[in-house]
């Protein structure tokens, strides 16, 4: 291989495994995030230092011109990383749905616990079930990710 | 009308996303036709005034702080009758399709059948007499839908899109748990499947809708139903179709990776 593309491609895992690094000391980034982050970094930088194994795994997949297997394998990270993402957004979409939905519960009882010390009838007519909170055990609702009481 | 036990309680779920020109209306049919049933509307996220003219209609309403779509509108809808301890819930759209007075009719149907947990409104059952005016495209979706899921869970289904539907305390607190996003009545069916709740289809009457925009416009129509497809092959092979107690939270993927 090429000595030039050796030494661009040794600087750019390093640098981009230092910039990883200093996203992370600086509480840019949470470690849970870094750490796929961390690793692709690693696995290129040691590619890209290691020449005879990057030479053994392109022969080992087919690949005629080892650099190449460097391109691909950073490429399995990116997609990676992207299915990673996705995943995390999917998290947050439905935490967030979740906060929606609570707030909307809170934002009702408190309405309607401020109607009734000011003195007014319930909106609602009729709300009889409503009245008195008909909460068992199984019944109450638990925040995205917390231990169920039935764990204890 | 039938008559209701006094020690049963009835919440009447309104899932409302831009409707002020017909909520009002909707909320003072269901206290008129259904006196016994407590109404809550779920505003989802609306731009106009929805809340307002459904709480000087009498209804309790939630806001969603932004607009979260069908599903957890109506998912809104279920924590709230589970936290409430409703016996029944059922879900009456904000823009008048549904018809308040067939309410008692669901009912009448689970207590002579108290081994159900779902009564579903069928607009198809009954063909001839009074056909629902739905655009082709979306009747073709819905016949797909209907077709896969009587095969799925072995049994007839003729309107799987329905949303007109009533539920016990057994199915409240399951969709309070996980309710599904897009056309959630189609995966909804699924979900009882796996969780051997019971489910029975009736007939009703629908009507077009009384005013405003419906949410599906055909474009995304065709979108929803690959996306829908989609959730019913996965949920099909979904191992534990239900987060258990003391399993996983119920959402979309585990932390990390």
């Amino acid at each position: 291989m090429d000595n030039r593309i050796q030494l661009v491609a040794i600087i750019g895992a390093a640098g981009l495994l230092l910039f990883v690094l200093e996203l992370v000391r600086r509480r840019r980034l949470l470690e849970r995030y870094a750490l796929l982050w961390l690793l692709s970094a690693l696995v290129l930088l040691g590619l890209a230092a290691w020449r005879d194994g990057l030479e053994r795994l392109a022969n080992a997949v087919g690949i005629a011109y080892p650099p190449n297997a460097l391109f691909f394998v950073a490429f399995a990270f990116v997609l990676l990383l992207l299915l990673h993402f996705s995943a995390a957004v999917s998290r947050l979409a439905d935490q967030s749905k979740v906060l929606a939905q609570r707030v909307a519960l809170l934002e009702e009882r408190l309405n309607e616990a401020e109607r009734r010390a000011r003195g007014d009838a319930p909106a609602a007519e009729g709300s009889s079930a409503a009245a008195g909170p008909a909460l068992d055990d199984e019944d109450v609702i638990e925040p995205v990710g917390a231990r169920r009481a039935s764990d204890r | 009308m039938t008559c209701v036990r006094p020690d049963s309680s009835h919440l009447a779920v309104v899932p409302a996303y831009n409707e002020a020109a017909t909520v009002g209306d909707v909320v003072r049919r269901i206290h008129a036709d259904a006196p016994e049933w407590d109404v809550v509307v779920v505003d989802d996220g609306s731009t106009d005034a929805t809340a307002e003219v459904a709480h000087a209609a009498g209804a309790r309403v939630l806001r969603l702080p932004f607009n979260l779509g069908i599903g957890g509108a109506v998912q809104a809808g279920f924590v709230f009758a589970r936290e409430q301890g409703y016996d029944y819930m059922a879900q009456v759209d904000g823009d008048g399709q549904h018809d308040p007075a067939e309410l008692d009719k669901l009912v009448t149907h689970m207590r002579e059948h108290p081994e159900l947990d779902v009564v579903c409104g069928s607009r198809f059952i009954r063909d001839n007499e009074h056909r629902y005016p739905a655009p082709i495209s979306r009747r073709t979706g819905i016949h797909i839908f209907a077709f896969l899921l009587s095969r799925f869970v072995r049994q007839p289904i003729s309107d799987p899109t329905s949303g007109f539907r009533l539920y016990n305390r057994r199915a409240i607190r399951l969709f309070a748990t996980d309710y599904p996003h897009d056309y959630p009545e189609v995966e909804a069916i699924l979900m009882l499947h796996h969780h051997r709740l019971r489910m029975e289809e009736i007939p009703v009457r629908m009507y077009a809708r009384g005013g405003g925009q419906s949410s599906i416009s055909s474009g995304k129509s065709a979108y929803y139903m690959v996306k829908v497809l989609l959730a019913l092959f996965v949920g099909l092979f979904r191992r534990r179709p239900l987060p258990e107690p003391g399993g996983g939270a119920p959402v979309a993927a585990e932390t990390g990776i």
